[in-house]
């Protein structure tokens, strides 16, 4: 819980004359998880897409500090670069490949690696072992992956036939897939129903702890609505409101922040 | 059910009128020449009368057929579909390898048979850019046209023979389809359409006009025809012909089914590479990028050099096409590379089902082999043409194969229907 392992500084997004984002500075805490939350319209997407390279920031600084001590400046990054800089993320209104079976999503995910192995497609092409091995141990991982989210036996079905809470976590396997440091999930419990938020609730701290079918403790960043999961899974709270941050700590020290209530409630501030 | 009769009673008439509205001034009136030369207007309402009814009766039949079948048809036929692939396609393979050999073949029929492997291969090639990338190109006959100019070109002024050509037009093919990709990463959907569009024109307009170069309209005549490997065809019978170095009569038709042979060939590969890649990384981010773009550029895959190969490869296989077209023909002008090609390739994809090998196949020997067939309607094979297009864009939307085989499987692999599988939106 020492080194943080995303620090951002100042950021600033800016659209036209309008300002999204407004110098935000924080610091996710590595095998933590931070949780951004704010009223519609806050900024927090904005945020996520400067981080994942969807945007690219009109200043600040993002710095990413992976496990081994080096580091990346996203800000200068592409966005499929992000991802191999390692962080990987996932989208509010979910982005499955819908027409492709549920393992066939997670071996996309891991198009990095298996296209390394396929020596310029020409070892693939004639089905050279090298290829071959990489891919069964790409299947293998997906395999855990679908064993840690219950979905092993949906593995042949097509991802847009599963049913939205399935979809939901199947969308955050694939994300993992790609081995990130860092997993972004933009409001991963939207639409999901109380027991369906347990279950993601226990996923996302089995992620933190490297209890799930990474070997490794992830850090993550979530954008989330449902204060319940927000409250109950999450190490340090960002509050964003009209593009600024105005108030992080501990989720107790920030549920009772007057500003947070302020801007939740629409309050006047004396009040 | 009363009330639903009376429906599909009133839709028929609703079509009656409109197919009188059409056929009243196309079908009823006919401007013909009188024997002394002078214009005249001859009616023919009973024809009219005669389609107005048929159009009648046609379609209260189909309202009341559909009032009776409650589930879709497209259900049944899907299944029908992947069946038809397993046992199907090792049929149609054998006939096209058997195809010379069969008594009764004459050189028509493998003209034909040359003409439809053409486009087969030339729909596999679009396939794999609109069919698992989903990029929507309208310009594809501009790599065909290339790779025919390369090859006629090549051979023209530095003597390069064929089987140094083919790879060098598939190249150069692949160049194009490059230098095309660049500019239009950015576009999508229409604007994608629109440029690729263009750009079949452009490449058309520039081999029409640079005469000095390519001949401009009067084209490129003499171009070499292939040798079986270093032997000609020829009628002389001296060894160092195919003819004679067999020791067989020498047979005019020897270089035809050579040519068949070729392009079957040249077809197979296609094939082979596309199933093979579509089970590779680089397949399963096309398709993957046809489903969602937004999603592969989150998951670290480099949007643009996949749209690159996919643009590439598709070009390559029209260039090895092309090429192949010109040393069947002998001949190529400018003429041959017009937007109708582009766009008999796309509908024999469209048709096939957007990235269905077998589908596009079926489709292409149903719509070349089906408009050589139908020579003897004259102008009434282009109404038929069309007809059997609306019928099966009707019953089948999204192709004769529209569900999706996955390109792996834990379990059993089972196809997808067409209901999930994305088209892509450039």
């Amino acid at each position: 819980m020492s080194a943080s392992i995303l620090s951002v500084e100042g950021l600033t997004m800016r659209f036209g004359g309008l300002l999204a984002v407004d110098a935000v500075s924080f610091a996710a805490q590595r095998g933590a998880i931070t949780a951004l939350i704010g009223p519609n319209g806050a900024g927090k997407t904005t945020v996520f897409n400067c981080i994942t390279g969807f945007y690219r920031p009109s200043g600040g600084s993002l710095r990413l500090t992976r496990a081994d001590g080096s580091t990346a400046q996203l800000e200068t990054l592409k966005d499929h670069r992000i991802t191999r800089a390692g962080v990987a993320r996932t989208f509010q209104n979910i982005r499955l490949f819908q027409g492709m079976t549920v393992l066939e999503n997670l071996l996309v995910a891991q198009h990095l690696v298996l296209n390394a192995a396929t020596g310029f497609g020409i070892g693939a092409l004639l089905g050279l072992g090298g290829y071959r091995r990489a891919e069964a141990a790409a299947i293998a991982r997906a395999s855990d992956w679908l064993r840690a989210i219950g979905l092993l036996e949906r593995a042949d079905d097509p991802a847009g036939a599963l049913p939205y809470g399935a979809q939901r976590r199947l969308e955050i396997a694939r994300a993992m897939c790609t081995g990130p440091q860092l997993l972004c999930l933009d409001e991963p419990a939207a639409g999901l129903n109380p027991r369906e938020s347990d279950e993601l609730s226990e996923l996302l701290l089995a992620i933190r702890d490297g209890r799930s079918a990474a070997p490794t403790p992830t850090s993550v960043i979530l954008i989330e609505h449902d204060m319940g999961i927000v409250m109950r899974i999450s190490d340090h709270v960002v509050v964003l409101d009209h593009g600024r941050k105005i108030a992080e700590g501990q989720p107790d020290q920030v549920r009772n922040d007057h500003h947070v209530i302020a801007a939740y409630l629409g309050e006047e501030e004396e009040a | 059910m009363n009330s639903q009769a009376l429906g599909a009673l009133r839709e028929a008439l609703i079509a009656t009128a409109v197919a009188f509205g059409l056929f009243v001034l196309m079908v009823g009136l006919r401007t013909d020449v009188s024997t002394t030369g002078a214009l005249f207007l001859r009616t023919r309402w009973p024809e009219v009368a005669g389609l107005c009814a048929l159009v009648f009766v046609g379609r209260l039949i189909l309202s009341l057929w559909n009032l009776r079948e409650a589930k879709p048809p497209s259900l049944a036929l899907g299944k029908l579909g992947s069946k038809a692939a397993i046992v199907f396609a090792p049929a149609l393979l054998g006939a096209a390898l058997v195809l010379p050999m069969i008594p009764g073949i004459g050189r028509y029929e493998l003209d034909l048979g040359i003409l439809v492997l053409t486009y087969v291969m030339l729909g596999w090639g679009l396939n794999i850019v609109v069919g698992l990338a989903g990029l929507l190109d309208l310009g594809y006959v501009a790599f065909y046209a290339v790779g025919a100019y390369s090859y006629a070109l090549l051979a023209q002024y530095f003597g390069l023979s064929f089987w140094v050509c083919l790879p060098l037009a598939g190249i150069l093919a692949a160049f194009w389809g490059i230098l095309l990709g660049f500019p239009v990463l950015r576009l999508r959907g229409d604007y994608l359409a629109i440029v690729t569009l263009a750009f079949g024109e452009i490449i058309r307009i520039v081999l029409l006009n640079w005469v000095e170069l390519t001949g401009g309209p009067n084209g490129i005549g003499g171009i070499p025809r292939p040798s079986f490997f270093g032997l000609p065809f020829n009628m002389s019978g001296d060894p160092n012909s195919f003819a004679g170095f067999f020791g067989i009569e020498p047979d005019p038709v020897h270089r035809v089914i050579f040519l068949y042979y070729l392009i079957l060939a040249l077809a197979l590969l296609t094939n082979w590479v596309s199933v093979r890649i579509r089970r590779q990384p680089i397949g399963r981010a096309w398709e993957a990028l046809r489903e969602d773009e937004i999603a592969c550029r989150a998951l670290g895959i480099n949007v643009t050099t996949t749209k690159l190969t996919a643009f590439a490869l598709g070009a390559m296989f029209g260039g090895f096409a092309g090429a192949f077209f010109a040393t069947r023909q002998g001949f190529i002008s400018p003429e041959s590379f017009t937007f109708i090609e582009s766009a008999i390739i796309l509908a024999i994809v469209v048709l096939g089902g957007l990235g269905s090998q077998i589908g596009v196949a079926v489709a292409a020997l149903v719509m070349i082999g089906g408009f050589e067939l139908f020579r003897d309607l004259e102008e009434w094979r282009m109404l038929v043409f069309g007809a059997a297009m609306v019928v099966i864009m009707v019953v089948r939307p999204r192709g004769l194969v529209g569900s999706r085989t996955p390109t792996v499987a834990l379990g059993t692999r089972r196809a997808i229907g067409a209901e999930h599988v994305g088209e892509g939106r450039g």
